[in-house]
């Protein structure tokens, strides 16, 4: 529990990642939504704006925050000189890190790809879905994430 | 797991939540800079509605658990500066969301209402709700507001 009371020094660090980790929650919770309304809308209008709108949040609100999110653990973990420590919550922070990161950039690509061919004729749905499975699994393990950051498993 | 680590868990999740929200409306607020339809609006504020959902749960848990944790530690109190000055941003951020939320739905409800009546083209006057600074400068200060109890919470003045 002491460990929640740190230096100042170090505060910047896990400020700034926590602050990017909470934009990237809400930025897939904006793109998530989009995602899942797009996917049940019949009317094709609809479907194309809220499959742009999802692109447009994954990449102006999710990719940004999670370079700020994985820079503030980066500058975190060497202030507190835990990058060489074997802890096992950090283990499970830099696999969900880095792991969500990798399936971010898949969703992003296939989101603007469904959501252009969307507009263009139509297809492309299957495209939009899988990038909405993606943004599911890469909530689920933030989740994941944010229980691991707080009892801090050994 | 103790009693401790369950109630920070539960604690930072819901603060997540609450931040999340506030970044969802925030998100559609700046994308309603191009609307000016009614289907549009409508179809916007369908995706602030995982924001209602999130904020009253973010909202709830942080100050329960919060407050459980602060009754349970030794080491905290609700005399620390940090945890006083927690409360306070927390009331502020709910009072000014509960405006902006007065101040939202009509703009929700004309938006409905002309997309029923089959009057789908531009609106100056949705527009010109949506654009007002009234509407704009309360999230603007929730936004600040959150960002001030994020570094509150981190930097714990006075403990």
């Amino acid at each position: 529990m002491l460990a929640a009371i740190r230096p100042d020094s170090w505060n910047v660090p896990v400020f700034l990642h926590v602050l990017g980790a909470m934009l990237l929650v809400g930025g897939l919770a904006a793109a998530f939504s989009a995602q899942v309304l797009a996917w049940r809308r019949s009317d094709s209008g609809d479907t194309v704006a809220l499959a742009r709108t999802a692109f447009r949040a994954l990449l102006f609100v999710v990719l940004p925050a999670w370079f700020l999110m994985r820079v503030g653990a980066e500058r975190a973990l060497a202030r507190e000189s835990l990058g060489s420590a074997d802890l096992t919550w950090v283990d499970i922070g830099y696999i969900t890190a880095d792991g969500s990161g990798i399936l971010l950039l898949v969703a992003i690509v296939l989101a603007g790809i469904g959501a252009r061919r969307l507009a263009r004729d139509g297809g492309g749905a299957r495209l939009a879905q899988a990038a909405t499975v993606l943004s599911a699994i890469v909530i689920v393990a933030l989740l994941l994430t944010v229980w691991a950051m707080t009892a801090k498993p050994t | 797991m103790t009693l401790y680590d369950w109630l920070l868990f539960l604690h930072v999740l819901a603060a997540f939540a609450l931040g999340a929200a506030i970044v969802v409306y925030d998100f559609v607020i700046v994308s309603s800079r191009r609307w000016s339809l009614p289907a549009e609006v409508v179809r916007g504020f369908r995706i602030a509605r995982v924001g209602d959902v999130l904020v009253r749960v973010g909202a709830v848990g942080t100050l329960v658990f919060g407050v459980w944790l602060a009754l349970k530690e030794d080491v905290y109190g609700f005399g620390d500066a940090w945890i006083i000055i927690a409360l306070v941003l927390w009331f502020a951020i709910g009072a000014l969301g509960a405006r902006s939320d007065k101040i939202y739905a009509p703009v929700k409800a004309r938006a409905r209402e002309l997309e029923a009546a089959g009057r789908d083209e531009p609106s100056p006057e949705l527009v010109a709700m949506l654009r007002s600074p009234a509407a704009v400068g309360v999230n603007a200060v929730i936004s600040v507001l959150l960002l001030l109890l994020l570094l509150d919470m981190i930097f714990k003045p006075g403990s």
